[in-house]
């Protein structure tokens, strides 16, 4: 176990950022290896710029490096010119804390937040000196973990893992340490290797795939069912029943470079059942988990004090609705001796002239731009994807911004939605113009920016049945929403071109077939496949002619109820037939009420895993109609109905 | 108050850049909890102003930074010493404050002021073509040492000669006084060179580019510079070069 460093010291000048490779943050610990200890290595698979703020990795290099019996370092992938350099000399994935080789390490452990990364774990695992495919791994090896929100349909990564981990890390990461410092103990003998992945099936929550056996009537999944006896036939996903348990990080990795989120970050808490149904974040971290308000503000002022940051983000899928918001953000702002008056962020705002008010009290002097997510352009489309905003609801934050004084809005839209039509495509630029009007009655400068994403549907979500829209049927309606801008004044298009949502389909719904798919763009060189730069549509679609596999079948065909989707197996703790009805209600145009403040509708995730909301307020937060039409401005009473129209033919 | 502060830059963190090290002086500031004064405007900045940027990949015996405090911090001369220490605990590890004294409103800024910096660098012997130590009798016995810059976009032909100041082997009094992790290391021959920093100045990287021969394409000069440290910053007075920090004259110390 030596350092690589004296090694990889002369080739750091020559490559860019050379910063990223040399760990020294603050927060960072002086790694404590040991004989008996069980040595993590946290990959992060993109550079280290955007893995470095990740806040599970994090967490979990701060618990796992608590404990007597276990070590933590971190990695990111190199950039291509220093893997060039490493290939070129035989350098191997190292660790940035003490630059150890990775196979130094028991456990590879990769945080995997998309489905593009895939490519550059191959990558990472390759330079770590380890077999590629888990069958050809020996007991010397360490073991392949993935985790994070896209380990959710490990099935695309079945050939390379050894194991997935679904949900959250906090609790489950000490029983697999367990597990490997028996094996450890043990010896590592040949032939030991499929022994530990069978004790490691055992822990909830942790995946093995070479332990199941998936079975195929032609393109379709006939079945998948455990090859040995004593392995679960369904794997549930942990949860952490109260978030106020983990105040973690208590040491924030504050980095010596540029990083993308450069500034503290606080989760205010986990979850969100506001039901959007494309999005899986929200399905798969149910239920929401605040955390105490008192805990949020140590959490900050001991942040800021260690990181010497005086910015601080309050994370959560939707900050806005965190009960203790207020109280948060008026204890905060205006105190000095909270490390002198730190700008607080809040992003992913709810679409309210409330959270605009909030969004203007932490703002200070700076008014650069206020950004909404409506997601769909009418309200029709909003209610098939339960994004419940109305129009007033949007005009309303907006009047509010521009007369708070921004000149500036951005609004995100997802184009490729379930039952979209072009009038709904239209309605993205109806809705910014009409933002642009409102704002005109503020300042001449007013203008909005329209940002537009191709929706790939996810696993785990009511969408998963949901045929994704074609590249060039996402390239043309975002052709109708630039010609409709182009006629409209104040109003600016951005948008991503949409062929990198084929790999992110083909990758988030695929089968174990999809893994040949995957191996060849790796190895035809497609690393970085989020970098626009590096992505090559024919790479993949090449790949999947020479695997025989039909991208239709994987990406733009609509499922059925009885198909045996490739995740069968694997829970988010959301019934199937919970996201079925809700699939079906979509089509029906019926939007479903946030269960936080209304009765429960049994997804299933609370009584299916003996939790609970734990949510400050029993009463929903004020502003905004929730959907609901009424006027909930200074904090509602319970809503009821939802608007609902009668069915109109699905998809 | 104005203090004009002085700290190393050694081992890992030297892979950091000039913007890097501005923003962990922010974060270092507030962590010891010293208020800044602060420009007025639409973004109020810290006033803090740095001396010449180092190259990332460069270490430093004297980097130099002059901060402004805020009235509100309550610092006063004589707790000069302590802050240095306070400051040091803060910086990232590889960072340490090495000297500390108030700055005259009335000095001249350390980007204008400071007009030639003293480098030791450790300097690969060229496969073929002459070996370094002559390479340096070659660049002292010239008038004229043409080095291919570019400009705007352009490539201009600059005779670089008069700007350095002066070059030689170094001794091993020097070697000897330098960091601990630079005592003993082998790899390429010792230099020193101080060089010009007035106009465009002389990078130690375009130093090495005319001490090896020249090849198609050209050399990257990392591939033969092996470590570069500065260990002295020299400003002007009475025609005479002068240590930035101590004030003391060229000819009694050059080295650090």
């Amino acid at each position: 176990m030596t350092s690589l460093w004296s090694r990889l010291e002369p080739l750091l000048a020559r490559v860019r950022k050379p910063a990223r490779y040399i760990g020294c943050e603050d927060g960072a610990i002086v790694p404590q290896h040991g004989h008996g200890k069980v040595a993590w290595l946290l990959a992060y698979p993109d550079v280290y710029e955007v893995g470095l703020p990740n806040q599970g990795l994090q967490i979990l290099y701060e618990i796992l490096n608590e404990r007597p019996d276990a070590v933590a370092e971190r990695t990111y992938a190199p950039w291509v010119d220093l893997e060039g350099l490493m290939r070129e000399r035989g350098i191997p994935l190292f660790s940035v804390d003490s630059h150890r080789a990775a196979e130094d390490f028991d456990i590879l452990a990769f945080n995997l937040s998309s489905e593009l990364v895939f490519t550059n774990l191959l990558n990472m695992v390759d330079l770590a000196g380890v077999p590629v495919r888990a069958e050809l791994r020996s007991p010397t090896d360490p073991i392949v973990m993935i985790g994070g929100h896209a380990a959710f349909n490990p099935e695309p990564m079945a050939d390379f893992i050894d194991v997935a981990v679904l949900g959250e890390g906090e609790e489950v990461i000490g029983e697999i340490t367990e597990v490997v410092r028996e094996w450890k103990a043990s010896g590592r003998t040949e032939g030991s290797r499929l022994a530990v992945l069978k004790a490691l099936a055992q822990i909830p929550g942790v995946y093995v795939p070479s332990l199941y056996g998936v079975e195929y009537d032609g393109e379709h999944i006939r079945e998948i069912k455990p090859l040995y006896a004593g392995v679960p036939e369904r794997v549930m996903k942990r949860t952490v029943s109260d978030l106020g348990d983990w105040d973690y990080p208590r040491n924030p990795l504050a980095p010596i470079t540029e990083v993308v989120h450069d500034r503290l970050a606080v989760e205010v808490f986990r979850g969100c059942t506001r039901g959007c149904r494309f999005c899986q974040a929200g399905m798969i971290t149910r239920p929401v988990r605040e955390r105490p308000a008192e805990q949020v503000r140590s959490m900050i002022v001991d942040g800021l004090q260690r990181t010497g940051y005086n910015e601080v983000s309050l994370t959560s899928l939707s900050t806005a609705d965190f009960s203790g918001i207020e109280s948060v953000i008026s204890s905060i702002v205006p105190d000095p001796t909270a490390c002198g008056a730190p700008t607080v962020s809040l992003p992913s705002l709810r679409v309210d002239a409330f959270t605009v008010g909030l969004a203007a009290k932490v703002a200070g002097g700076r008014r650069s731009g206020l950004t909404f997510a409506p997601e769909a352009g009418t309200w029709r489309l909003r209610t098939v994807i339960n994004k419940l905003i109305t129009e007033e609801d949007l005009y309303g934050a907006v009047e509010s911004a521009f007369a708070s004084g921004w000149s500036r809005a951005k609004l995100y839209f997802l184009t490729g939605l379930p039952t979209e039509t072009d009038i709904d495509t239209q309605g993205i630029i109806d809705l910014a113009a009409g933002c642009v009007a409102v704002g005109k009655r503020h300042t001449g400068r007013a203008n909005v920016t329209v940002s537009i994403g191709g929706f790939v549907p996810k696993s785990h979500t009511p969408f998963q049945w949901f045929g994704q829209n074609s590249v060039p049927e996402l390239r043309r309606k975002i052709g109708l929403v630039r010609d409709a801008a182009t006629k409209t004044k104040g109003v600016n298009v951005k948008w991503h071109d949409p062929s990198a949502s084929l790999a992110e389909g083909l990758a988030s719904r695929g089968d174990r077939r999809i893994g040949a798919v995957i191996e060849r763009v790796w190895r035809d060189g497609g690393v970085f496949q989020e970098w626009s730069e590096y992505f090559k549509l024919d790479r993949w679609l090449d790949a999947m002619a020479a695997e025989g596999l039909s991208p239709d079948f994987y990406i733009t065909r609509h499922r059925d109820e009885k198909e045996i989707l490739p995740w069968h197996h694997l829970s988010a703790g959301l019934h199937q037939d919970f996201l079925w009805q809700d699939w079906r209600a979509s089509l029906n145009e019926f939007g479903l009420e946030d269960c936080r403040w209304t009765p429960c509708y049994d997804c299933g995730v609370c009584t299916g895993d003996g939790l609970e909301h734990i949510v400050a307020s029993p009463i929903p937060p004020a502003g905004g109609s929730q959907g609901t039409g009424q006027d909930l401005s200074r904090g509602g009473i319970t809503p009821v109905t939802l608007r609902s129209k009668s069915s109109v033919g699905a998809s | 108050m104005k203090i004009r502060v002085s700290y190393s830059k050694l081992g890992k963190i030297r892979f950091t850049g000039h913007r890097d090290v501005a923003h962990m002086w922010e974060r270092t500031m507030r962590k010891a909890g010293i208020a800044v004064a602060m420009s007025v405007g639409f973004t109020p900045r810290p006033k803090m102003a740095f001396g010449l940027a180092l190259p990332t990949g460069a270490e430093s015996l004297i980097e130099l930074i002059d901060i402004t405090l805020d009235p509100a911090s309550g610092v006063t001369a004589d707790q000069l010493d302590s802050i240095a220490d306070r400051l040091s605990t803060s910086l990232p590890v590889g960072m340490s404050v090495t000297g500390i004294r108030e700055c005259a409103g009335t000095e001249v800024s350390l980007q204008e002021g400071v007009v030639a910096t003293t480098w030791v660098m450790l300097v690969a012997e060229p496969d073929g073509g002459p070996d370094i130590a002559s390479a340096i009798e070659r660049v002292n016995n010239s008038a004229e040492v043409l080095l291919s810059r570019e400009r705007k976009g352009e490539k201009h032909l600059d005779n670089i000669r008069p700007g350095i100041l002066e070059l030689r082997s170094a001794d091993a009094e020097l070697m000897s006084s330098l960091p601990a992790d630079w005592i003993g290391e082998s790899v390429g021959h010792a230099i020193v060179a101080v060089l010009t920093t007035s106009g465009r100045g002389i990078r130690p990287t375009e130093l090495v580019e005319v001490l090896v021969p020249e090849s198609d394409p050209p050399i990257n000069p990392w591939d033969h510079l092996n470590r570069v440290l500065r260990i002295n910053q020299w400003i002007e007075r009475d025609g005479e070069r002068v240590d930035v920090l101590t004030g003391r004259a060229a000819h009694t110390s050059v080295s650090a």
